[in-house]
């Protein structure tokens, strides 16, 4: 019998697949299913601090709007007697989940000011989340803000978290630090008991025709994996807090990647959307497949058996890698063949 | 026993009664007695329950006939029932209440008396309505306060139940029913111990019932039917005596004593006045001041009006009584007099006692002022010898000579009450903070308090007045502040337009928002604002409220800071517990919108204080600044005398003699009256400019226009007046001009969001951007000015089917009081450029009646002709009807045009002759054409004179081709003139009917209609309405001979502008179904147009012409002009607060409704591609299921 089990945050999973924070994992029905279909967690849909400041503003301008300004229509809405504007329907969310589904339960939160992660944060562990993620979702497009004086308040953040929990907390990062790894080392020390690689955001494109901006994000491909599967291998036996991968994981070889690379989860979402929850009884199918013909016995045999720490050239994960696959690319047939089109290096 | 206490207005304070003591309520939205519905739906929604422990049923009908029908449906069926309306909503009762009355059924109606529309509509309070129902058979209650319309509502039902009798329980609109003021309420218990549960049970063992029988409204003859009407005798005769028994069973309870003609006053009085409604409370108050001068005085109140008893009259009336007036608050032209004073001279004269003498008078029709100094003049009226009767008070009648003087500066304000002025923008929450700031002071102190608030008649940058008084007596002062002791200016550019502070009494407070510090504030007043202060020596705060409120991020919002230096200056409470009254406030109004709203305003009210400042006040007024004018000099002489003072406030003023006999108005009136409302207007970069004419097609105010014209014109151009060379072929040599309003601007910043020329260098810099408008009004000013003095192109250069070439159409619709950013005002505008010179337009009642009709200006005008649209409105439910009757008057007279022209063929040449008779008009040019020929005809005529040639002159403008069109909104053309739309569009008349469809009753405040969507949340349909829109537009095809479209101008302005083109060409009935956006829809209306367009990407709007000339050439007539869908609904809905608010209050909910209205939208594009396709039978089938992968993707952090 081929162990698949794994652990995270101290949490015993049935699998190393947790879905992802994303808008699947609304429902209830969408959770049991998520349960049913064998993944071993489930991440809730960030709660956005700044959203739920963001609707209580909107539902007062909204209800505002014309109101006692005419007398035939001294305003336009019904008095309805609640609006969901602060926490209570996500909380609502956990506490259901957790007695709907025997899986661990992450609560995912994404605050704007310290008081307002500790604040959600505690409310989120008494709705009985197994665990918390952070989602530092932050575009500082301030010019003042240094690098250092941020990852110090994320640090801070993290610490202040911790102090008023008790369940464990994860940290899910950007991979757009300076310092990645001296990063995480900072935040292991901290106290984050997980590190998630990494986040993806929306990313603003450019309409050339209409000139406006358009927020935009597609799902993940496979393609995608390489960079978080790169920095769990570095980081494996660097931090004392588990990895979990994110992002470009799709199917049960993505996911066996991520353990050989260290991590103790691999996170899923766009294979979701694209091929439905039961998706991940494929991926679990995929894998133990795989580690029977290769006579594997369980995931934590090969947890970290690629890491950098692990592999017989550990060059293959610094900047040799990088010079190998350029020269790589260089020698290809087809490249050398373009090299007649000046300039068009720059743009790979 | 403490009893608890409750600041209410009075259609709440009914409401709350009869939710509780009925069953089945029907409802029906309008002024002012749609609050009493509304409040209905919200407990139904909350599962509040009646005394019963039932949860009544609140059902909204398609009119108030409909309500009517159900009420009397329910009743015979033996439930309780009830009903709320006004005006022409109780007239539409009226069948059904003589059927109700005749049947001996016990029901309350509970009305907000309004005015019935007569040379002009009102939506204001006086017995007009009431008293158009006195024959129905049903008893009628009158309550003359806010406690009264709470008491009455329940001594109504009692009688009702026992007497058998129904019953119409009045108020008077708007100043009870929208007054706020302190009362009593009733609990359950009071409820129960006045309703008898036996006679209920009774009640309802008269029910139609299967199980036992009976058979009710039947047809009569001649033999039986008049002693059958005779036999309910007995019951109108016990009725009086079984209403003052439920009175003093009441008053035992709750120790409030009614009669049912009450009496105050002097025991022995000499002089009384009899009258019903709020007007009583002036006259108490004129009776206490006048008795303490020994005069001998007094009131009978009349209660119980029909059945009217003389008997209950003459023993009210003190024996002493030598003369009484009798007020009416209606008008019965041609009657000897009014109905009430009828009623109390024949109750005297069948007395055999000693008669008094007695006149009767007029007053407050529509809610005109009723004040002590007119209660006064009445009684000094009745010390005369000959005392003037039939006569009117609170007006100057010079022409009939009714009126009585009275004494301005009587006043009976009471120095212990607090009187407080405050002059806000509906938009700065002023009302809302008074409102609040009249419950805090009920709630924390001894006093008693009162709230009336007065509204403009503009939706976009409208002006509030709130008249608050607080005081340790009882508050009966039913008329506005006259001598006020607090007086506060929300908004500092008020000061140079209205007079503020006429109202402050010598020594009051007066609180100013200004954006200027203390020390500076003084120069930047006007003289008069100035003198005020000095001479009456008034204590004066000033604060910057939008600063503070700023930095709390409150933007726009000062209410909360202006309610806190209320309380500080007042000293109504002590500070400390001021604060912490307002926040508690704050956390009751605010608190279900978000922790982040309530702490916003709690640092507003921290903040205030230490921006509050007393400001020195000099000896000397030192300002040269003047009031402006509320129109220019040279304006049209009934513009300056007449418009002119409404527009400045004191249209109180004019005399009978300066107003139109018939409620005939000139029109293009609304350009005098430049408001200045806008912060920020539009300003035109002629470089990048492409001239699409978008901007000028979708701007609701039409005030930004474009001219072509010749270039030698621009020698007298002011110096900043922009041009640029015309985009257009063969137009090369002229120039372009697009030129905005600076003063009638809303500054609603559609145009902004619509125009698509960008900079090539930096995106967000448009053709036309917002810049502030004060440092460019007056050289704006100037090029408008210039600008319109320009020529209009030629109309037969340009091609009216290109959104481009229309902008070149003059606009004769312009600066109409519509909220900024109006969806409905651009079709209209439309409407006029193309066809407005020859525009009839028959408007049904609602907002774009209101826009386009309401005083003082209109906005409707005419061309540099003098032709125009002429317009008119009859009711909300009969449109469809009136325009047809308009469309039959232009025929019949081009009818006999044509034949008087056949006849004068030997004087008018046969060349001339044939050509008016055979024009078929199709084009600008034949039209122009056709014009001449009548203008020849005119010549050819004009050394005629025979009487055929009178009657041929006076009918010969009908020989050039009238539009006439049907203009409404979706409550008449899907709900209370749906039966007659449906009608005239299957009369074949060339009727054109265009329907502003903000699939709700936008003008009563976002009432459902059958246009409503699925899912969306309005009034009446609190959880989100449950059925799907009703298509009109099916409807209509279903004709086969009526052209049908559905536009969005925001999704395909081309396709509007065709579809209206196409629609008028149509020698049939035509329908164009117009996606108005609305302020009803909840968003920034800057974003209309993109909603619009969103709208038709999901498929919801789908935009299609249905034309029957083209199966004529063997196509296919309906056409399908959008393309699928290609965004899923939600991406449409929930940028609009109608449907997201659902969705933060019941996100199941909202998730199930939002997929069924995706399987709407689903199945209605199967069905109209297969039309499409030219498949006579539509397919239907089951909406396919969305799934919500499909519909959540791309949300969220997706990983």
């Amino acid at each position: 019998m081929i162990d698949i089990t794994t652990t995270y945050m101290g949490l015993p999973l049935r699998s190393p697949i947790v879905a992802s924070a994303s808008p699947l994992c609304d429902s209830l029905e969408n959770i049991r299913r998520f349960e049913e279909s064998g993944v071993g967690a489930v991440v809730l849909p960030s709660l956005f601090e700044e959203q739920l400041e963001l609707e209580s503003h909107a539902t007062h301008s909204d209800l505002s709007r014309g109101a006692e300004s005419f007398a035939e229509s001294l305003n336009y809405f019904p008095n309805l007697q609640n609006y969901n504007l602060g926490p209570d329907a996500y909380l609502e969310l956990i506490r259901k989940a957790r007695v709907s589904v025997s899986i661990p339960v992450i609560a995912s939160l994404n605050g704007i000011s310290v008081g307002g992660w500790t604040h959600h944060a505690k409310l989120m562990e008494q709705a009985g989340a197994s665990a918390l993620e952070l989602n530092i979702y932050d575009v500082v497009s301030d010019a003042h803000h240094r690098g250092s004086k941020i990852e110090e308040d994320y640090c801070e953040l993290v610490r202040q978290v911790k102090a008023c929990v008790r369940i464990p907390v994860a940290v899910k990062i950007s991979p757009f630090f300076t310092a990645i790894a001296n990063m995480a080392k900072q935040l292991d020390d901290a106290g984050a008991d997980a590190l998630v690689l990494f986040n993806r955001f929306y990313q603003p494109d450019i309409d050339i025709d209409s000139l406006e901006i358009v927020p935009s994000l597609t799902l993940s491909q496979s393609q995608e994996l390489p960079l978080r599967l790169h920095w769990v291998a570095i980081l494996h036996g660097l931090v004392r807090a588990n990895l979990a991968v994110t992002g470009g994981v799709h199917s049960g070889r993505n996911v066996l990647k991520a353990m050989m690379a260290g991590a103790h989860v691999a996170m899923m979402t766009s294979a979701f959307f694209q091929s439905g929850i039961r998706h991940a009884n494929v991926v679990l199918h995929e894998m133990s497949q795989w580690m029977e013909e290769h006579e594997y016995d369980s995931i934590q045999q090969m947890r970290g058996s690629m890491s950098r720490r692990s592999v017989p050239n550990p060059s293959a994960f610094d900047r040799a890698n990088y010079i190998r696959v350029l020269s790589s690319y260089t020698l290809n047939p087809r490249r050398a063949a373009a090299k007649a089109a000046p300039g068009s290096a720059r743009t790979e | 026993m403490t009893r608890r206490t409750a600041i209410l207005d009075g259609n709440e304070a009914a409401a709350d009664v009869a939710y509780r003591l009925n069953e089945v309520i029907a409802i029906y939205p309008i002024t002012p007695a749609s609050p009493m519905g509304e409040w209905s739906d919200q407990w139904q929604g909350e599962a509040r329950k009646n005394i019963w422990g039932a949860v009544p049923k609140v059902i909204e009908m398609q009119s108030e006939g409909g309500a009517a029908g159900v009420l009397h449906g329910a009743l015979q069926a033996g439930a309780l029932g009830t009903t709320f309306t006004a005006s022409q909503g109780l007239l539409l009762m009226i069948p059904n209440m003589y059927k109700i009355a005749g049947e001996l059924t016990s029901t309350v109606i509970h009305v907000a008396a309004r005015t019935v529309a007569a040379h002009a509509l009102s939506i204001f309070g006086d017995h007009s309505d009431v008293m158009a129902a006195r024959a129905t058979g049903f008893a009628m209650l009158c309550s003359n306060s806010v406690q009264e319309a709470a008491d009455f509502a329940l001594i109504a039902q009692a009688a009702a139940l026992e007497s058998r009798i129904p019953f119409l329980h009045f108020f008077d609109g708007f100043r009870t029913s929208h007054e706020l003021n302190l009362i009593f309420p009733l609990s359950d218990d009071d409820l129960r111990a006045l309703v008898d549960e036996t006679l209920v049970r009774k009640h309802r063992e008269r029910g139609l019932s299967p199980d036992h029988p009976v058979l009710r409204g039947t047809a009569q003859n001649p033999d039986v039917f008049f002693q059958s009407r005779e036999a309910i005798n007995p019951f109108y005769r016990a009725c009086p005596t079984i209403v003052q028994d439920v009175m003093d069973r009441f008053a035992s309870r709750t120790g409030r004593a009614y009669k049912l003609f009450g009496y105050v006053g002097a025991p022995d009085a000499d002089r009384i006045i009899v009258m019903m409604g709020s007007g009583t409370g002036p006259v108490e108050e004129t009776i206490e001041r006048l008795r303490s001068r020994g005069e001998k005085v007094g009131l009978l109140k009349v209660r119980l009006f029909r059945p009217f008893a003389p008997s209950s009259l003459l023993a009210a009336l003190p024996k002493t009584a030598t003369a009484v007036a009798v007020l009416d608050r209606t008008k019965e032209p041609g009657s000897i007099a009014e109905p009430l004073y009828l009623d109390v001279v024949a109750a005297l004269n069948e007395s055999p006692s000693a008669r008094p003498r007695v006149i009767g008078g007029r007053f407050g029709l529509s809610s005109k002022e009723f004040t002590p100094a007119m209660a006064k003049s009445v009684f000094d009226e009745l010390k005369k010898t000959a005392p003037k009767n039939h006569f009117t008070v609170g007006i100057v009648d010079d022409v009939t000579h009714t009126s009585l003087e009275y004494d301005r500066d009587f006043s009976t304000e009471d120095p212990q009450t607090v009187r407080a002025v405050f002059y806000g923008l509906g938009s700065d929450g002023t009302v809302g903070a008074n409102k609040n700031s009249i419950k805090i002071i009920g709630k924390r102190t001894d006093n008693y308090a009162q709230g009336y608030f007065v509204y403009d008649s503009k939706k976009a940058g409208s002006v509030t007045v709130s008249h608050l008084r607080f005081g340790p007596r009882p508050i009966r002062s039913s008329y506005l502040i006259s001598k006020a002791s607090f007086v506060a200016c929300h908004q500092f550019q008020f000061l140079e337009r209205m007079d503020v502070l006429a109202s402050a009494e010598p020594g009051a407070t007066f609180l100013l928002n200004a954006p200027l510090p203390p020390t500076e504030v003084w120069n930047h007043l006007p003289e008069p604002v100035q003198q005020h202060i000095i001479n009456k020596r008034l204590k004066f705060y000033v604060i910057d409220a939008y600063k503070v409120a700023r930095e709390t991020g409150m933007a726009g919002r000062i209410n909360t800071v202006m309610q806190t230096c209320f309380f500080a200056i007042s000293g109504v409470l002590p500070r400390e517990e001021a604060i912490e009254a307002i926040k508690d406030a704050v956390r009751d109004t605010y608190g279900k919108r978000g922790d982040a709203v309530v702490e916003k305003n709690f640092a507003a009210v921290d903040q205030t204080l230490a921006h509050l400042h007393s400001v020195n006040v000099p000896q000397q007024a030192s300002s040269g600044m003047r009031v402006l004018p509320p129109v220019p000099q040279r304006a049209p002489s009934f513009v300056l005398n007449v418009l002119g003072p409404i527009i400045a406030g004191q249209g109180d003023s004019l005399p009978v003699s300066a107003m139109p006999i018939d409620g005939t108005f000139p029109t293009g009136t609304s350009k005098w009256e430049k408001r200045n409302i806008t912060q920020q207007i539009p300003v035109w970069d002629e470089e990048l400019c492409i001239q699409c004419g978008k901007c000028v097609l979708v701007c609701p105010h039409a005030v930004i226009r474009a001219k072509v014209f010749d270039s030698s014109e621009l020698r007298a151009a002011p110096s900043t007046f922009k041009s640029a060379k015309p985009r257009w072929r063969e137009l090369e040599n002229l120039r372009y001009t697009l030129q905005v309003s600076p003063e009638d601007c809303t500054g609603c910043r559609l145009c902004v969001e619509v125009c698509p020329a960008k900079s090539k260098s930096e995106a967000k810099h448009k053709a036309i951007n917002m810049e502030p408008q004060e440092p460019l009004r007056e050289a704006e000013s100037a090029n408008w000015n210039f600008f319109t003095s320009l020529p209009d192109l030629d109309r037969e250069r340009l091609s009216p089917s290109h959104v481009k070439d229309v902008q070149l159409l003059a606009p004769l619709f312009e600066f109409s009081g519509a909220c900024a950013g109006c969806g409905e005002t651009p079709y209209i505008k439309l409407l006029t450029q193309l066809f407005g010179d020859r525009l009839l337009i028959a408007n049904a009642t609602g907002c774009s009646s209101i826009y386009g009709g309401n005083l003082p200006t209109t906005p409707y005008t005419a061309n540099h002709h003098g032709r125009g649209p002429a317009w008119s409105n009859s009711l909300f439910e009969d449109n469809a009807e009136f325009g047809l009757g308009m469309r039959l008057a232009v025929d019949k007279q081009a009818d006999y045009a044509r034949i008087l022209v056949a006849r004068q063929a030997s004087i008018l040449g046969e060349t001339l002759v044939s050509g008016l008779l055979t024009s078929d008009q199709s084009t600008e040019a034949d039209i122009a054409a056709q014009r001449e020929r009548v203008a020849e005809l005119k010549r050819k005529l004009s050394s005629q004179d025979s009487s055929e040639v009178r009657d041929l002159l006076a009918v010969a403008d009908s020989l050039v081709r009238k539009s006439v069109w049907l203009v409404g909104g979706d409550g008449w053309a899907y709900d209370i003139g749906a039966g007659g739309l449906d009608h005239v569009l299957g009369s074949g008349a060339k009727v054109n009917v265009l329907v502003l469809d903000t699939e709700v009753y936008s003008n009563t405040g976002g009432q459902m209609s059958k246009a409503t969507p699925r899912a969306a949340v309005a009034k009446f349909a609190t959880g989100g309405k449950q059925t799907a829109k009703k298509d009109l537009a099916l409807e209509a095809i279903s004709y086969g001979s009526v052209y049908v479209a559905r536009v969005a101008m925001g999704g395909n302005d081309t396709h509007t502008v065709k579809a209206f083109l196409e629609a008028e060409a149509y020698d049939g009935p035509s329908l164009i179904i117009a996606y108005s956006h609305c302020i009803a829809h909840g968003y920034d209306l800057a974003f209309g147009m993109e909603q619009q367009r969103a709208a038709v990407l999901s498929g919801y709007w789908p935009l299609l012409r249905y034309n029957p000339v083209l199966r004529a050439e063997g196509r296919n007539p309906f056409q399908l002009d959008s393309r699928a869908p290609s965004i899923p609904l939600r991406k449409y809905l929930y940028q609009e607060a109608r449907y997201s608010m659902l969705a933060r209050n019941n996100a199941e909910e909202a998730v199930r409704l939002l997929e069924l209205a995706q399987g709407d939208v689903d199945l209605r594009w199967k069905v109209y591609s297969n039309h499409a396709l030219g498949n006579e039978t539509p397919v239907v089938s089951q909406p396919e299921t969305v799934t919500s992968a499909q519909h959540a993707h791309q949300d969220g952090d997706a990983t």
